[in-house]
């Protein structure tokens, strides 16, 4: 029978081939999925991961939809290696995006230099600000934080839904739920003139660089990283627990505040009902496929955006519904949980004793 | 007569270590069998193949005469094999009643047994009370609930694993009474120690293992404690030089009625705690486990504060509201109890765990960054001083053993130059080796003018080291006693928790 | 008053289903966050199972099949492989809003046979106790009838002691004997049937219908729920109901016209689980007290 031995050691190999196994398996399951359904394997697994990336603009299209993505994943990174388990990422974008779009609705004449950088503050302000309501809870009623960043994410939906049919919609959209446009200087500079392609692109690469380095560097990053594996050890060492919850809360929020504000301000131009395709509980997944390591998010995250580009494909080629982009993040997250019991552990053949 | 049971070239491999080598003895019928060796000889590791935790690699057991192969602790348990294990296999949650009826195997033996475990209880002389909840009762009566859960199913085979590490020695007494009685009525008895009075005083004989092989057997009376020590150790037995107390004068480390609830529903609470350590002076504090140490440690390195800042002064400024940094900054140093998740993080290097409580005393971050060159020199520094087994300042910390990562930690500590010193079991399971160069090191620091304190179970090691001796007994400390005053009978009556006024 | 009541006790019983299962699961220390998404999994199984055959005991054993499939990958990956239990948790429900959301594409909007109510000619017609008391669908009774058989379970049975014990301290039940592993795949097994089946309520009986993540946080508000009770089963009851109060009042307050915004009375039950951890949180002695100690560790025989 197969079975599993410890290794002394954590694997180095596997650490970075699970991932790679973990797509590999995917992709098989994925397509034995669809056969059984009756649909042609191969080709819809073809459509779902190549065929995006062959369609005009299509690159462009993943870079949009990484960017949020490997924002909040860094920020998700930071906060489990910490062991804050913050899974309402989703509220938080709303609200960083509620506190951007009300600001640009605010200030329609404002010239760019200053409304850029008045709209960075508030996304970040307006995530920060939403996530921190999760860490006064943990930290001074104890309450988990799991439940209460995700019933968060709700109120976050709901309260989007409100203002955008009641106090905000625009009165001239003919009663749809949605604001009026933003003026184009809240849009930010286009990093390529015409193009979708927004500051965020630039913001997400430092972001995850500057995180890497506070990680693996500073004193803070340390306290993060001894808190998440041996929290009396951190205790031992004289760190602030509470501290440290506020700081891994605040960064995640406010980095998913940031993604919000980018996504409604240099993507969408206005805010509607729908403000993304679940990008904060996605970002969850990016944060675990990059190996909770700030560097190992970029790639997770444009792969994650390529199963977005994928649903599209999917829906429009073959005629499936979108909604198999969930399932290929669920399969690759149960695929990839699955392959990192090889990093600590030998697969062996043996024999019943 | 047969043997009851006979191992016989029973080998045992983890990754990385040879547990058992070609292990063999055997066990007469009413024999109380000593099973002697150092921490990490393999002995556990034996106990756990006979009931059937875990699978031998190689060799026979020969149960009455039959080869057996044990599959599991049922399947021992349903052959006669009783255990009674080190660490208790308690359920802190439930009542004792419940937690006796958790190690019987079928409904049958479960009739009556409120009645069932009085009658046991009442005719052994180990009172238990069946509707106490766990998590309430002492370590003693813990043990009690354990041979009691044994005796209800008739063992042929007893195994005691370790049983007076946790005992008073007027406890261990009516603890040897009841097992002589049990072999006298036909239950062997399998008792693993490391204790050699112990083993002198109960046992009719004895096997000695060392680095996983058998390296003697023998009538522990017909041997001197000296010789019994020498098989068992390996070379020579030297007995330790006692030592020249260099106290200097002024107290370094004041406690002074310090109260502290427990901060957990398992918890104990410090009561009125009081005691003062002179530099150059060793305090070592007895007392059998779960009465107040690891709160009086967490009391003590700031990890939970005190209600008033003077009820703890360092070198006599109050720190009773500062937390581990502020402390550290002042000179007080600490080495808890539990290593890995508590002392150290398992899986983070040797240098990252020297920063851990170093950072501050060892000047290692610079502009919120870790100097790392600087923090790694450390590390290689306490690893070269201190003889610690590993390769090299990126090694994990769960990469080494237990005795080589407490080198590190009791070296790391005395590296960053302490003004007081805290330590918690500072050689419990550590070889003895390790141990001894641990006890040098401690009695080194001292002699540099530092004030020490040893928390420790073992209570020759507190002997051997502390010029002042107290107890802990249910959250207070008793008056601390020169050591060369101290008798056993009476630091004994002082675990169990009789108060004294000396 | 009647109708407030009755309306309660319907809100309270999804929640109570998937929470006992969930409840159960707990006490033998393993933590599946998945719970949502078995929900939903069960929800659109037994709704395709009833519209295809109309057959709704088979719609109902598809829902509980389902639940226990999830919970089966569940138990896998973190008992077998030794995942992270929140993570998989966490994945369970991703895969199963969009699992959901690809099969229930086509049965959104249109009708199948819903769960029959029980009347007794004569009780069911008294006035005030006999809408309450009698009257409503099998799983209502059902749930009600868990709530007592779970706590005979776990307080009165051998079974359920050794169920106790491993939560609290899984090495030592490895120890005497007891297969910790085993013993976690069925109750976690158990917990997914019981999700399935509160899927099941919602989809055949509460709404009833499919659309779209139907069960709206309901599996989250259930494992709150669990936390709210201390891990004992009556209080669960009262929980539901508690919180099956909270959802009727945001409904009727619309109803009525309260000059509320809608969405934002629709946001009420959420807060309102936030509040009532917040109350229960506070006393971490408490918890402490009752959460069974190895919730969320992992445990490996052996070595």
């Amino acid at each position: 029978m197969l079975s599993l031995s410890p290794r002394g050691t954590a694997s180095g190999f596997w650490r970075y081939a699970a991932p790679v196994l973990a797509l590999a398996l995917t992709a098989l399951t994925t397509g034995a999925l669809f056969a059984a359904m009756g649909r042609p394997a191969l080709l819809t697994v073809t459509t779902f991961l190549i065929t995006p990336l062959l369609a005009t603009g299509g690159l462009e299209a993943l870079l949009v939809k990484a960017a949020p993505l490997v924002m909040m994943g860094v920020g998700l990174s930071i906060a489990y290696r910490a062991n804050v388990w913050n899974i309402g990422a989703e509220g938080q974008y709303i609200f960083g995006a509620l506190a951007a779009g009300g600001l640009a609705l605010a200030l329609p004449a404002a010239p760019g230099w200053v409304i850029v950088p008045l709209l960075i503050a508030a996304g970040l302000v307006g995530g920060a600000g939403y996530a921190l309501i999760v860490a006064w809870l943990r930290t001074r009623f104890n309450a988990n934080e799991i439940l209460t960043s995700l019933m968060l994410a709700y109120v976050a939906q709901y309260l989007l839904v409100y203002l955008v049919t009641g106090p905000w919609r625009d009165p001239e959209g003919f009663g749809f739920p949605q604001t009026a446009l933003f003026s184009d200087a809240a849009g930010g500079p286009r990093l390529i003139e015409g193009s979708n392609l927004h500051l965020g692109l630039i913001f997400a690469p430092l972001i995850a660089l500057a995180a890497w380095v506070m990680l693996g560097r500073s004193v803070l990053g340390f306290q993060f990283r001894v808190m998440g594996q041996a929290p009396r050890a951190a205790r031992f060492a004289g760190f602030d627990e509470n501290r440290l919850i506020w700081l891994a809360m605040a960064i995640s929020g406010g980095l998913a505040g940031l993604a919000g504000m980018f996504e409604v301000t240099g993507n969408q131009g206005q805010l509607t009902i729908n403000l993304g395709p679940g990008y904060g509980f996605t970002a969850i997944i990016v944060g675990f496929l990059g190996r909770l390591h700030p560097l190992g998010v970029i790639p997770a995250g444009l792969l994650l955006a390529l199963t977005y580009l994928g649903g599209d494909a999917a829906q429009m080629n073959l005629g499936l519904s979108s909604a198999i982009t969930g399932i290929f993040q669920g399969i690759l997250l149960f695929c990839l949980l699955g392959s990192d019991v090889l990093i600590s552990h030998r697969l062996q053949w043996k024999r019943r004793p | 007569m047969p043997p009851l049971v006979e191992l016989a070239g029973i080998t045992k491999r983890f990754p990385g270590c040879l547990a058992n080598d070609n292990v063999s003895l055997t066990i007469a019928p009413r024999q109380i069998h000593a099973l002697l060796g150092e921490n990490g000889a393999g002995k556990s590791t034996l106990v756990k193949i006979i009931s059937g935790v875990l699978h031998q690699d190689a060799g026979q057991i020969i149960w009455c005469g039959t080869e057996v192969t044990i599959r599991d602790p049922a399947h021992a348990r349903s052959l006669g094999i009783g255990m009674v294990f080190q660490h208790f296999s308690l359920f802190e949650a439930l009542t004792v009643a419940e937690n006796i009826a958790l190690g019987l195997g079928t409904a049958r033996e479960r009739v009556g047994l409120r009645d069932r475990i009085i009658a046991v209880s009442l005719s052994y002389g180990l009172p238990v009370d069946p509707d106490r909840v766990v998590h309430d009762l002492s370590v003693g009566e813990r043990q009690r609930i354990e041979i009691v859960r044994c005796l209800l199913r008739n063992p042929k085979l007893l195994i005691m694993d370790e049983p007076t590490s946790v005992l008073t020695p007027q406890e261990a007494k009516t603890l040897f009474a009841t097992l002589r009685r049990l072999a006298s009525e036909g239950c062997s008895i399998l008792y693993i120690s490391h204790k050699l009075d112990e083993v002198r005083a109960l046992c009719d004989v004895a096997t000695i293992m060392r680095q996983g092989r058998v390296v003697a057997h023998c009538v522990p009376r017909e041997k001197t404690t000296r010789e019994l020590a020498s098989l068992m150790i390996g070379r020579d037995f030297l007995p330790p030089a006692s030592r020249q107390a260099s106290v200097t004068g002024a107290p370094r480390l004041v406690v002074d009625h310090l109260s502290l609830a427990a901060t957990n529903p398992f918890g104990t609470a410090l009561r009125e705690v009081s005691f003062s350590v002179a530099g150059g002076e060793i305090l070592g504090i007895a007392g059998i486990a779960g009465n107040g140490q690891g709160e009086l440690m967490d009391a003590l390195s700031g990890e939970i504060l005190a209600p008033a800042a003077d009820t703890i002064q360092l070198d006599a400024i109050p720190v009773g509201k500062t937390g581990p940094h502020g402390r550290r900054r002042l000179g007080g140093c600490f080495v808890p109890e539990e290593r890995n998740g508590h002392g150290a993080v398992a899986g983070m290097s040797l240098a990252e765990n020297f920063f851990l409580s170093g950072q501050l005393r060892g000047v290692l971050a610079r502009f919120g960054l870790i100097r790392r060159a600087r923090t790694t020199d450390f590390a290689d520094r306490v690893i070269s001083r201190f003889d610690v087994r590993t390769s090299g300042t990126m090694a994990e910390a769960k990469s080494l053993s237990g005795g080589n990562l407490q080198k590190f930690l009791v070296g790391r500590e005395m590296l960053l130059d302490p003004a007081v010193l805290v330590v918690s079991q500072p050689t419990w399971g550590v070889d003895a080796s390790a141990a001894r160069a641990i006890h040098q090191a401690i009695l080194a620091l001292a002699a540099t003018g530092a004030a020490i304190v040893v928390i420790s179970q073992d209570l020759d090691e507190i002997i051997l080291l502390a010029d002042r001796i107290a107890v802990i007994a249910a959250g207070r400390l008793s008056d601390p006693v020169p050591v060369a005053e101290a008798t056993r009978e009476q630091i004994g009556l002082l675990m169990g928790g009789v108060a004294s006024h000396a | 008053m009647t109708a407030l009541l009755v309306s309660v006790i319907a809100s309270a019983t999804p929640l109570l289903l998937a929470a006992l299962g969930a409840l159960l699961v707990e006490k033998v220390a393993v933590l599946n966050l998945g719970v949502e998404g078995m929900m939903l999994v069960g929800a659109i199984a037994g709704f395709a199972v009833a519209h295809e055959t109309g057959n709704l005991p088979l719609a109902l054993a598809a829902a509980i099949g389902a639940g226990m499939v999830m919970a089966l990958l569940f138990a896998v990956l973190t008992l077998t492989l030794r995942a992270n239990q929140t993570a998989t948790g966490l994945a369970l429900t991703i895969f199963g809003r969009g699992f959901s959301a690809l099969v229930g594409a086509g049965y959104v909007g249109i009708a199948a046979p819903t769960l029959p109510r029980i009347a007794i000619p004569g009780l069911s017609d008294l006035p005030f106790v006999g809408p309450i008391l009698f009257g409503h669908d099998p799983l209502v009774y059902v749930a009600l009838a868990m709530v007592g058989a779970v706590a005979w379970f776990l307080y009165r049975t051998h079974a359920g002691l050794i169920l106790r014990a491993i939560g609290d301290q899984h090495d030592a039940a490895h120890v005497l004997g007891y297969k910790v592993i085993r013993i976690r795949y069925l109750t976690v097994l158990f917990g997914g049937a019981m999700a399935g089946l509160a899927g099941a309520y919602m989809s055949l009986s509460y709404t009833p219908l499919w659309t779209q993540d139907m069960i709206a946080g309901r599996g989250w508000v259930a494992l709150a729920l669990v936390t709210f009770a201390a891990w004992r089963p009556f209080w669960l009851m009262i929980g539901a109901w508690l919180f099956g109060g909270i959802m009727y009042l945001s409904l009727y307050m619309q109803a009525l016209g309260v000059p509320v915004p809608t969405a934002l009375l629709s946001a009420l039950p959420y807060l309102g689980t936030i509040l009532v951890l917040v109350l229960i949180s506070r006393d971490r002695r408490r918890i402490r007290l009752h959460r069974p100690a190895m919730l969320g560790r992992p445990f490996s025989a052996g070595g």
